[in-house]
């Protein structure tokens, strides 16, 4: 019995399940060359930084199409996450620029500006730690993911999800928001922490300081991908699907489905939490407006444009409505808005598998028409899940 | 042994010194106060092939759901190789070695016949263990194996959505059978399926029901006839009767149900 | 805290302060209604409903002002044709809204979200554009305005009784069209088994339409009754999408005694907060205990046992 289903067995499973499939490399060698060769010789040095910018976005949409498209958990408050690790960093950066020679003219020296322009006078406790560097890259990642833990391991473990999800995260968005601005006098309100100087001594606002912190952002970026990679190839990226479709029968194969919900959920907050970081490093400020509804639910479209299953198409459609929204709001401000909320629409009605699937529907089937061997993965299929109450 | 202390009629009624595999007892769970199941006791020795009959809405599947932990029992017990099942969790339950087939076929649409086999495999379960499960020569040569006994060695690479309807039932099957589980629990496996699915299906279950406990739902009575050890009659949420095929068969009490009116 | 005040005084401050608490509460419940109705029964998150209340308030507003200008005489009952305008205007588009939109993606509730979050920002361009970006105000009819001393400490203004009272009315209407019409079992037919109610002839498909219009229709009444004691800008709906989900959510979505249950907690916990603390903080405790109630018991205030 064994014998011939052995010999079977290594017939058709060579190497079923590489790391990533031959058009992947391509991808991943295509956004390589984009983002660490082509830009960087393309544009000036504002436009980079701008570009920049935007990638530290597409850690938030890599974060979707792991935590959205793959385990059907839809966030609303990615800004969150964002705004967590863009805080962090951004408080590392003030007490450095609030040192007691920097700060001599202020009431109580030493602690950053706007502290005193609101009569506080000592540095309160949770601004401590953030003296320390090593201290501060912990923490980065650190409270975003302690901060996804405590909100969803109580509402996966009661089966919380879909939709009812989504708006608590949300509110939870909403909540920080106001939070913030209205403690100005611990988190800068709502102009945020600004007037960032030096990281470790090292002047961040200067022409080449941004191009080094271009490289290493998209070096994060391709990390991260990487990842995301890995787990989308293993078997829990595996199970996250199935259980995107069939919660109970994951259940009922043995698996603890409120864990893996979880995972995904922080794995998510971690990426925008790196993203948030680098946007601080490279913008120079951190503000509430990232934090809030509104750009927690526009990262959403930026990973619904891409493709919702795909993590090189994150990143594309973070670029591409980025680039979109820079452009039109310069020249056609009032047309920007509709463009935006007809993207949503039609994203979610014309093409629900966003760049992604039009690649993978007429671009590829030309491409690959002749090698069959290389035929590009099926076309993942939208979740129907409906929500878990 | 507490026969001193215990009133006789108590020890009578819990056999408590056999080894079963399954007991069951004055299970009972209850929907806005409308009784689903009412008082429930039966028992499942090692190896035995038990089939739940009873007309529509005798509460077979909900005694299923409450088994392998869907709905929670409202009271009573169930103990399985001694183990409280009704204060486990779903997957504590499953890898207590319960596993459960869906009335219809639940497989994952969106993965491959092998992926949807490897999910199943009762290895790398935990959040770590998925992430670092690799898919060496043993899960591969299970894969295969299963899949030559569910009809399905074809079809190893097609996504599962593309499965006629009985093959999806057999995939289902597959996947339970990957779990190795001791207590098999099956809802209606030949239900909606062609005359010839329903022959290979027999053929399949009867090859996978050795060396285990097995519980069937089912109205099809010529397949009940074929694999059944005994027979426990549902009824409005009660046991109305219990014991060989002949014997239920020619109880007046389940006559009456079926036939009466 | 208390030191400054006397009994008196803390009474008079309390009183005032449950006042201002029904006044958003009474907002609350207008919006939530809607909301109810179209989460609650539809199952569909609508992130464009505070875009139909603030349609429902330019409606009044354009009413105003028309009546200002035309018909000045009939100006102290402009109230009460703008309000039925708004509603016609809201449910008119909100039936639009779901011919278009929403009936194509019912079994997306995710999808939904995104989509009608889409319509919101359309929207909001579109009054940004014909209306203008500032905020505007209605003019009270002279009837509305002041306050009545109920004692010597204590006023209750007439604009805020009023959108009490519109509360009353508008709460027990559709109680009695959910609970009491034919069209009501319908609805609540078609939510509970749809291809059952199909089968015994209803339009299932009608059904949705004026559900899904009546949802919206109420929040144009909302708006309209919002425009008496705030001004209205284009992005004034999106400030209160949040506190009216949390609200629905929070009364266990299905039932309308329970949203109006939780409206009344959360405005009267925040009115009073506000009084102790800064606003915002007040926000802020009182968003954070609901959703914290709401994690550990997320079905919400009132719910029935019901098999999965």
């Amino acid at each position: 019995m064994t014998s011939p289903v052995q010999s079977l067995s290594k017939a058709v499973t060579v190497n079923d399940n590489p790391f990533m499939k031959p058009v992947e490399w391509l991808s991943l060698a295509l956004l390589a060359g984009v983002i660490l060769v082509v830009l960087p010789f393309a544009l000036d040095g504002f436009r980079l930084n701008l570009v920049g910018k935007y990638l530290t976005y597409a850690f938030v949409a890599l974060g979707l199409v792991i935590c959205w498209g793959y385990a059907g958990i839809l966030s609303l408050g990615q800004g969150v996450f964002f705004g967590l690790g863009g805080y962090c960093m951004a408080m590392y950066l003030k007490l450095e620029a609030s040192s007691i020679e920097n700060t001599k003219i202020q009431s109580t020296p030493g602690i950053p500006d706007f502290m005193d322009w609101n009569q506080i006078t000592s540095l309160p406790w949770f601004w401590q730690p953030f003296h320390s560097f090593p201290a501060t890259v912990l923490l980065v990642v650190a409270v975003p993911v302690a901060f996804a833990f405590l909100i969803s391991f109580a509402m996966f473990k009661r089966r919380v999800g879909g939709t009812y999800f989504a708006i608590i995260t949300q509110a939870i968005a909403a909540i920080l928001t106001i939070l913030i601005v209205g403690q100005q006098g611990y988190t800068g309100g709502i102009n945020g922490i600004t007037d960032l100087r030096t990281l470790h001594g090292w002047d961040i606002r200067t022409d080449s300081a941004k191009f080094i912190l271009y490289f290493v952002n998209g070096g994060l970026l391709i990390a991260c991908i990487l990842m995301a990679q890995y787990v989308k190839k293993s078997k829990l990226g595996r199970i996250l699907v199935a259980m995107r479709e069939k919660e109970d029968r994951v259940r009922f194969s043995g698996y603890s489905v409120a864990g893996f919900k979880v995972f995904a959920f922080c794995l998510a907050a971690v990426f925008a939490a790196i993203g948030g970081a680098m946007f601080t490093l490279q913008v120079g400020f951190m503000s509430p407006s990232f934090v809030g509804i509104v750009p927690s639910i526009e990262m959403v479209i930026y990973a619904a444009v891409g493709g919702r299953m795909s993590l090189f198409g994150a990143v594309w459609g973070t670029l591409l409505v980025n680039w979109a929204k820079t452009s039109f709001s310069e020249s056609f401000p009032d047309l920007w808005l509709f463009g935006l909320g007809g993207l949503f629409i039609a994203v979610v009605l014309a093409f629900p598998n966003g760049l992604a699937g039009l690649w993978r529907e007429h671009v590829e089937p030309r491409l690959f028409r002749k090698a069959k061997g290389l035929a590009p993965m099926p076309a993942p299929v939208l979740p129907q899940s409906a929500p878990a109450e | 042994m507490n026969a001193g202390i215990l009133p006789s009629s108590l020890i009578g009624a819990a056999p408590d010194e056999k080894n079963f595999l399954l007991s069951v007892e004055a299970l009972t769970v209850s929907f806005d106060g409308f009784k689903a199941v009412n008082d429930v006791s039966f028992y499942v020795d090692p190896d035995e092939i038990r089939v739940i009959i009873g007309p529509n809405g005798a509460g077979k599947t909900t005694v299923l759901d409450l088994i392998c932990g869907r709905t929670k029992a409202s009271g009573g017990s169930i103990k399985y190789k001694g183990q409280e099942l009704t204060k486990l969790s779903e997957s504590a339950i499953v890898q207590a070695g319960v596993g459960r087939k869906f009335q219809t076929p639940s497989i994952y649409d969106d993965l491959t016949v092998f992926e949807n086999l490897e999910i199943s495999f009762p290895r790398g379960r935990s959040v770590f263990g998925a992430l670092t499960f690799k898919r060496d020569a043993e899960v591969r040569d299970r894969i295969h194996e299963i899949a030559q006994t569910i009809f399905l060695k074809d079809q190893l690479d097609e996504r599962a959505e593309f499965l006629s309807h009985g093959q999806k039932q057999w995939l289902e099957i597959g996947m339970l059978l990957i779990q190795d589980p001791e207590l098999l629990m099956l809802d209606e496996p030949v239900a909606g399926m062609s005359v010839g699915e329903r022959i290979k299906t027999a053929e399949l279950l009867n090859q996978i029901i050795k060396g285990r406990s097995v519980l069937v739902i089912e109205h099809d009575m010529k397949f009940v006839e074929d694999i059944a050890h005994r027979v426990t009659v549902l009824h409005q949420g009660k046991v109305l009767s219990e014991g060989s095929m002949d014997r239920v068969k020619n109880d007046p009490k389940v006559i009456e149900v079926y036939l009466g009116h | 805290m208390f030191g400054d005040y006397s009994i008196a005084d803390l009474s008079s401050i309390f009183v005032m302060q449950g006042f201002a608490g029904l006044i958003l509460f009474s907002v609350y419940v207008l919006m939530a209604l809607g909301l109810a109705i179209i989460f609650g029964q539809m199952g569909v998150i609508n992130m464009a409903h505070g875009e139909f209340m603030i349609l429902g308030a330019y409606v009044t507003y354009l009413c105003s002002t028309f009546f200002q200008a035309h018909l000045p005489t009939l100006f102290p009952a402009y109230f009460f044709v703008a309000m039925a305008l708004a509603f016609l205007a809201s449910g008119a588009l909100g039936m639009l809204v779901e011919w278009a939109l929403i009936r194509h993606l019912y079994k997306r509730p995710l999808d939904t979200l995104l989509a009608t979050w889409g319509l919101s920002l359309i929207l909001q361009q579109a009054y940004r554009s014909i209306i203008g970006p500032r905020e505007v105000g209605v003019e009270l009819p002279s009837w509305m305005m002041g306050s009545i001393p109920v004692t010597s400490t204590i006023d209750v203004q007439i604009n805020g009784l009023f959108v009490m009272a519109v509360t009353v009315v508008i709460t027990v209407a559709v109680a009695l069209l959910i609970y009491r019409s034919r069209f009501g079992a319908q609805v609540r037919a078609v939510m509970q088994n749809r291809s059952m109610a199909g089968a015994v002839g209803i339009d299932t498909e009608k059904v949705d339409r004026y559900t899904f219009g009546l949802g919206c229709g109420i929040a144009g009444i909302a708006g309209s009754a919002f425009t008496m004691i705030g001004s209205t800008g284009p992005t004034s709906g999106q400030l209160y999408i949040v506190d009216t989900f949390l609200i629905v959510v929070f009364g266990g979505a299905a039932s309308l005694l329970g949203t109006i249950a939780s409206a009344f907690s959360i405005s009267q916990t925040q009115s009073t907060l506000e009084f102790f603390l800064s606003g915002s903080m007040a926000k802020v405790l009182t968003l954070l205990a609901v959703v914290a109630i709401l994690m550990l018991r997320p079905q919400g205030l009132f719910t029935l046992k019901v098999r999965r």
